[in-house]
């Protein structure tokens, strides 16, 4: 920690958040709210003094509450920055007569009540999402009794109890009483591997976690009683299976099952009900002091962080990577790269090893200064061009310029254009080739997907980061579906043309299926809400035309969601099965009669 | 290079259908496939072949794209997301651009949703490839030009992976920027008393 604070390569931000990212790959401008910390990070020589005199007293964060702090405090003693920090919202405020003790005493006079809250705006070329985790907050889980029973202590809290730099200064007490208790019991599970409360992931670390914590109990206190309630032990890792071992051979009862109810005696200990699994009776436990190992899940800020990144979540909401054998440090996205519990929880050794991954991924991307493009973007024909500036608005990079008033026709940068192709798809006069997804070329595509027995096929377009991955991940599971889908792979569901379903409805199709990514998923920021409105409009024209509209369906399908892809292609070949031939040879003649463009017309 | 431009007559397609092991033959009829569209417009060469992305596979395709003077290929084996980029690279070793390749994917979309259905993935199987051989006949060489990159990355969230990523990259010489929301590093590592398999104390 203090390597990373000290090296002159690296600027540490603390108290501070992503609040913009725009560009892309080796060329991203990222905007940082750098929160004031009231104290100046360089003069603050962490004496302490200021805390010493502070009236305010409140719950120390670091150590779960469990010990208490002032208004200005230092984080915990090896805190990197080292500087203290004052809670503004805590802090009675800076006028003499109000407080102001802290400023009196500083002698560097580093506290500074004016210090204001700043933008930072860094250029990089590569992004690590390394967002970590949150510990489950075992409170709905009622029948353990967390909020109701003092001695029942979360794991993370256990292990502030044990810390030498803890609340009891590494004395193992009781929180009722400060008695070293005789027994302790360990619930596994706590918010993991449940359908019903908490997340049905396997957490990873809590097994070796609670294991590692009674080899540290029997060590100082050999006579402690310790059980352990479990579902399964998972001592997968290089050298766990001989802690797991080594914890039995030291007296550890290992008891197969969960506890159903804890009731707390006179006492304030806690009798816990267990159902052996093997005789099927309810066995009581009677102990002092019960620990849940809870689980981790996703970091509240990786929502927000997957919008601003135009990222991938999986269904449990951690990072979705690139590939999760041969890319798991990439993300989808050029130039950012995951470390650590942000992609799925995992523990120490892997975080550092992910760590390591990301970092020679970056350097790999970097190390030449520049790089090849991505060739597969728009370009405009000039001549066709009529000002509109359609393009202009749609472009979710800002990558298109065009002069109204010079009479400029639109002109893409290909260095900021991601190749959605929305721009082609909403060109109102065809000036615009979205190479290697050209008009032609999916018009080839489409004919041929309905050639020869266009009533027995169901056309389906599907954007490559998402619904593309999605049929993908239908197939690696092996999930099975009528052979009747013929899929058009565009970059995003942004570049469907409007031409491509008339064009497909034409030639026959009973059913036409466009699919992307949900919103607020979008690969390409939010293109795919241009897909909306289009499709809406087709929905229109169709019901105008006597086409019936619930034959053009629009679906999100995720990458990660192999099962509703499949259903979903269930779904539409029963769709195309209620479509008569005569139904579709009325739509042939119908769109026959009508422009190819703007068939309503 | 001739070869990196559209010729000025027909383009000449290489159709390669990959078994992929069982993983597509084990369905698809492989070899009906090949025979089937070797009579489409513009293929000059159709077959199917064991596993086309292995060195084997790779060398016959090459070996190919150079005496037959194919200037557009197409590649049914899996999904173009796990080998396009393997097989860009083949067309860019054989002469020809990266960008005249299509694949056509008969094993995620094909041979492993219908297991049970060998005849009717074969069908479509046909119908993929003739998908790709018809787009594969429309596509233009393409070029990629250099941009630049700023050499500096940016690290969220200053817990063991972000620290170890942000070290491990200003040790090779990047500069970083290491951004943590709360006042310090850490993260929830700092929180813990000791840690596995080492037994020692965490920060």
């Amino acid at each position: 920690m203090t390597d990373a604070g000290r090296h002159p390569n690296i600027k540490l931000l603390t108290l501070s958040e992503i609040i913009d990212v725009k560009g892309y790959v080796g060329n991203f401008e990222v905007k940082i709210l750098k929160k004031a910390r009231y104290v100046s990070e360089k003069e603050c020589t962490a004496c302490g003094e200021c805390a010493r005199v502070c009236p305010v007293v409140r719950p120390d964060e670091f150590n779960s509450g469990l010990s208490s702090r002032r208004a200005i405090h230092s984080p915990f003693p090896q805190a990197v920055p080292a500087a203290y920090l004052i809670n503004i919202n805590e802090c009675l405020g800076h006028n003499p007569v109000v407080c102001a003790k802290c400023a009196e005493v500083c002698e560097k006079k580093c506290i500074n009540f004016h210090m204001s809250d700043e933008e930072v705006v860094e250029s990089v070329g590569a992004i690590v999402v390394a967002t970590g985790v949150e510990a489950y907050d075992p409170t709905e889980l009622d029948e353990y009794g967390y909020t109701r029973h003092e001695n029942v202590l979360s794991s993370l809290e256990f292990e502030r109890l044990v810390s030498a730099g803890g609340p009891s200064g590494g004395e193992l007490i009781r929180p009722s009483d400060r008695k070293l208790p005789k027994s302790i019991g360990f619930v596994q599970c706590v918010g993991s591997r449940s359908a019903r409360k908490g997340a049905s992931y396997c957490s990873n670390i809590c097994c070796m976690n609670t294991i590692k914590s009674t080899l540290v109990l029997k060590e100082h206190h050999p006579e402690i009683e310790i059980k352990v309630f479990y579902i399964d032990i998972r001592a997968f890792g290089k050298g766990f299976e001989d802690l797991y071992t080594k914890s039995r051979s030291l007296g550890v009862q290992f008891i197969r099952g969960l506890p159903g109810s804890v009731v707390e005696s006179a006492d304030k200990g806690l009798r816990v009900a267990v159902d052996n699994g093997a005789s099927g009776k309810i066995v009581f436990h009677d102990l002092d002091m019960l620990v849940l190992a809870v689980g981790l899940k996703p970091a509240k800020t990786t929502k927000r962080l997957q919008e601003m990144l135009g990222l991938q979540l999986t269904p449990d909401g951690f990072f979705l990577e690139a590939h999760p054998k041969l890319l798991p440090v990439d993300a989808a996205t050029r130039g950012i790269f995951f470390a650590g519990c942000a992609e799925g929880p995992k523990d120490i050794k892997d975080s550092v090893t992910q760590g390591s991954a990301a970092s020679a991924r970056v350097a790999r991307l970097l190390h030449r200064g520049e790089m090849l493009s991505e060739p597969i973007t728009a370009e405009v024909e000039a001549e066709k061009c009529k000002f509109c500036g359609r393009c202009v608005e749609v472009c979710p990079y800002g990558a298109i310029s065009l002069d109204v008033k010079r009479k400029l026709p639109a002109a893409v940068n290909p260095a900021a254009c991601a190749g959605c192709g929305t721009c082609a798809a909403e060109c109102p006069f065809d000036a615009i080739v979205m190479n290697h997804f050209t008009d032609r070329q999916i018009m080839g595509q489409v004919e041929n997907a309905l050639t020869p027995a266009a009533d027995k096929r169901v056309l389906v377009f599907a954007c490559n980061w998402c619904s593309y991955a999605g049929a993908d991940y239908a197939g690696v599971s092996r999930l099975q579906y009528p052979p009747s889908i013929r899929l058009v792979r565009t970059m995003c569901s942004g570049r469907v043309d409007e031409s491509f379903i008339w064009e497909g409805f034409a030639r026959g199709a009973p059913v036409i299926l466009v699919s992307g990514c949900h919103i607020g998923d979008c690969h390409y920021i939010d293109a795919n809400k241009w897909t909306v409105k289009r499709v809406e409009k087709i929905r229109k024209k169709m019901e105008k035309l006597g086409i019936r509209p619930e034959r053009l369906r629009l679906e999100w399908v995720s990458a990660a969601e192999g099962i509703r892809f499949a259903s979903l292609m269930g779904e539409m070949d029963r769709l195309r099965r209620e479509v008569t031939p005569e139904e579709i040879a009325q739509t042939v003649r119908l769109l026959a009669k009508a422009p190819k463009e703007n068939p309503e017309a | 290079m001739k070869k990196n431009s559209t010729n000025d007559g027909a383009p000449r397609i290489g159709v390669y259908v990959c078994h992929c092991g069982l993983n597509i033959a084990g369905t698809v009829d492989c070899p009906k496939v090949s025979a089937e569209v070797s009579a489409l417009e513009n293929v000059v060469h159709a077959r199917d072949i064991q596993y086309a992305c292995s060195e084997p596979g790779q060398q016959a395709i090459t070996k190919d794209i150079v005496e037959l003077g194919l200037d557009r290929i197409v590649i049914a084996s899996c999904s173009p997301r796990l080998h396009e980029p393997t097989f860009r690279q083949m067309l860019e070793r054989a002469g020809l651009n990266a960008f005249v390749l299509e694949m056509a994917n008969l094993r995620e979309q094909c041979s492993w949703v219908h297991m049970k259905e060998p005849g009717e993935a074969t069908a479509k199987a046909v119908d993929l490839v003739r998908m790709a051989v018809a787009r594969a006949s429309r596509l233009e060489p393409l070029q990629s030009r250099k941009i630049s990159l700023n050499k500096r990355t940016l690290v969220i969230g200053g817990g063991i992976a972000g620290i170890q990523a942000a070290l491990d990259l200003a040790d090779n010489g990047y500069e970083v920027v290491l951004v943590e929301k709360s006042p310090s590093i850490g993260g929830n590592m700092a929180r813990l008393d000791k840690t596995f398999p080492t037994m020692d104390c965490s920060i």
